[in-house]
């Protein structure tokens, strides 16, 4: 479930400018797409809703927890447990294999380490036979799902995707949509996707234009 | 967090073998020296500790207690055994030994003296027994292990101290009737027999010479510790003094020195002043050692910050993962104690690595053997100090983390 109230948000050096919101009101296990063109504030509503910039006013509840109530600590293992996020670039530690940074993240989640639901995962994503590799040696479109992987390998309550089709071909953007759709699914999280791409709207009954 | 950190050092071998590689270097300089310093001064202490006084010729104080004690140096020449044995007569002297040599075997010498002398090193018989004719000896474990002797066994000596001694008195064989048990003194290191030994070997090769004098019309005498026909007084190298009180020593010496044609040399003493000059050695490695331990730190310190830069996104993105600032830190902690601990150890290891091969060399030049042993306190204190150093590297590299903002690190990339 997220819930978000009267989000408002200025950064210091940008002459005050105040990023005003729109309400968002989701039930559990339903999926939303924010869309909108660059500089409306897509991203920084991603971050306030990953708890990774402080809003200046309104809340934000997630799964009946407020964000802005919530000390320092108690956020970054809210985060670790609770979202998934999957962002426009891929970023992995490029020191371990596939299958080290997908447990790595798994670790930090504080969960039960849950085998038969990574292997899935794996499966499901076509990497079964790259989990020793490392990362950068994958190519783009493997790291691509290695990058939805690592968003939902915690099973979080909510998955947070930033223009995660931006730069795909039509073909592709499709696959990615559907996995995204189909992971969030699996793990019963709430899904937020926000892009420019209107390849994607089609796929989404649940709509916010910023 | 370990593996992390490991997996990350890994992936940059270079930079990390740099930082290893000087660490490594600053602490076996480290330990190295220090280790040649406490184990020279222990040989040293050991060696000198029976004796309070050396009698023997006029000339260096310094060279007559390293030839007649260690056992490393020419001696400063010979002195009469009848005038030492009547100064030794003193009721502040409480015990005394004559030693005297000038042969030696394979570069082993060969010390004529009284077994009292075995017994202020507690030296005794691994089998076999103590010498008591003429000719007989006993030897050190090194020099039992060194050539291969045993007991029955005979040899002739070389004339003089050198090895490879063209002159040999074949005429005289020595046999061994005893082997010492190990007392890492001097002693395992020497060939020891009476007095007498030494006195007849010369005397006979004095009439050798006395032949060849005949012949050739010509007649160089190098022994010192020539015998003389009856009547004649006996010779011997040093004698060495034990005195019932400190202050004996003092007294002593100052009359020896100023009223008789001897020279008396106080071990302790001569041995402070020699390790004086190579302290000032010493304290010059220790300075170099120091001053690489800085550039290791250094090193160590400018690495973890071009880490901590470098890798500013995956950072970020451990903190998306839901860790938090001090995780971040106690990585870059991890990864540097990784290194100091490496480092370190490594480090010690070499140090006693060149020990090893720094006891080869003088076992060989000077019979003293240095051996393995577990850190000493000031080890541990230079391996603390290293840590400390490298931690302290890692705080400053992680100052940055406390500003790091997630969210532009992530949307900037």
């Amino acid at each position: 479930m997220i819930r978000t109230t009267s989000l408002r948000f200025t950064y210091q050096n940008t002459n005050n400018h105040i990023f005003c919101f729109p309400d968002i009101d989701l039930p559990p296990k339903k999926d939303i797409l924010i869309l909108g063109p660059s500089g409306v504030g897509k991203t920084t509503l991603l971050h306030l809703l990953a708890g990774l910039l402080p809003s200046k006013a309104g809340d934000i509840f997630i799964a009946n927890n407020c964000l802005n109530r919530l000390t320092r600590r108690q956020l970054d293992y809210f985060r670790g447990q609770h979202i998934g996020l999957i962002f426009q670039k891929t970023y992995f530690i490029k020191s371990l294999t596939l299958l080290e940074n997908l447990t790595l993240r798994e670790r930090f989640s504080k969960k039960k380490i849950d085998r038969y639901h990574k292997e899935e995962l794996i499966m499901h994503l076509g990497l079964s036979d790259l989990q020793n590799k490392k990362v950068y040696q994958l190519s783009e479109g493997q790291q691509q799902r290695l990058s939805i992987a690592l968003g939902v390998i915690h099973k979080p309550k909510v998955i947070l995707a930033d223009e995660p089709t931006s730069n795909l071909d039509d073909g592709n953007c499709i696959k990615v949509i559907s996995l995204l759709k189909k992971e969030a699914q699996i793990c019963k999280s709430n899904l937020v996707i926000i892009t420019h791409d209107q390849r994607v709207k089609s796929h989404f009954n649940n709509h916010i234009i910023l | 967090m370990l593996y992390l950190a490991y997996k990350n050092l890994i992936s940059k071998p270079l930079n990390t073998l740099l930082s290893i590689l000087l660490l490594m270097l600053s602490i076996s300089l480290a330990t190295f020296v220090l280790q040649v310093r406490n184990q020279l001064n222990h040989h040293l202490e050991s060696n000198i500790k029976p004796f309070d006084m050396v009698i023997g010729a006029k000339g260096s104080p310094l060279q007559l207690v390293l030839s007649s004690v260690l056992h490393i140096d020419n001696p400063t020449g010979n002195i009469s055994l009848e005038k030492a044995m009547r100064i030794a007569k003193n009721p502040l002297v409480k015990e005394m030994i004559p030693v005297s040599y000038g042969d030696n075997y394979k570069g082993i010498r060969i010390l004529g003296t009284t077994h009292e002398y075995l017994t202020k090193y507690k030296a005794s018989l691994q089998e076999g027994r103590l010498y008591e004719k003429p000719f007989e000896v006993v030897i050190g474990s090194g020099v039992s292990k060194k050539d291969n002797l045993q007991v029955g066994d005979t040899f002739v000596s070389s004339h003089g101290l050198a090895e490879n001694g063209l002159e040999t008195h074949n005429e005289k064989p020595f046999i061994i009737t005893g082997i010492l048990k190990p007392t890492s003194t001097i002693i395992d290191h020497l060939i020891i027999t009476n007095l007498e030994s030494i006195w007849e070997v010369h005397e006979h090769n004095d009439e050798s010479h006395h032949h060849e004098e005949v012949h050739k019309g010509e007649h160089v005498d190098e022994h010192s510790n020539h015998a003389v026909e009856s009547g004649e007084e006996r010779e011997i190298t040093s004698l060495l003094v034990k005195f019932r009180n400190p202050l004996g020593a003092l007294q002593m010496s100052r009359f020896i020195n100023d009223e008789t044609t001897m020279q008396a040399a106080l071990p302790k003493f001569e041995i402070e002043r020699l390790m004086g000059f190579l302290g000032i050695g010493f304290q010059t490695i220790n300075g170099i050692a120091i001053a690489i331990l800085l550039v290791a730190g250094l090193s160590i310190f400018i690495n973890l910050i071009k880490n901590v830069r470098e890798r500013k996104q995956e950072l970020a993105l451990l903190r998306t993962y839901g860790a938090n600032t001090f995780q971040l830190i106690k990585l870059v902690f991890l990864e540097a104690l990784f290194l100091s601990l490496l480092g370190a150890t490594v480090g010690w290891f070499l140090g006693r690595i060149s020990i090893w091969f720094f006891s080869i060399f003088i076992e060989d030049v000077y019979s003293y053997h240095f051996v393995f042993s577990l850190p000493t306190t000031k080890e541990l204190i230079i391996l603390v100090l290293v840590i400390l150093t490298t931690l302290m590297a890692a705080v400053l590299a992680s100052l940055s983390l406390y500003k790091l903002n997630v969210s532009k690190t992530i949307a900037d990339a």
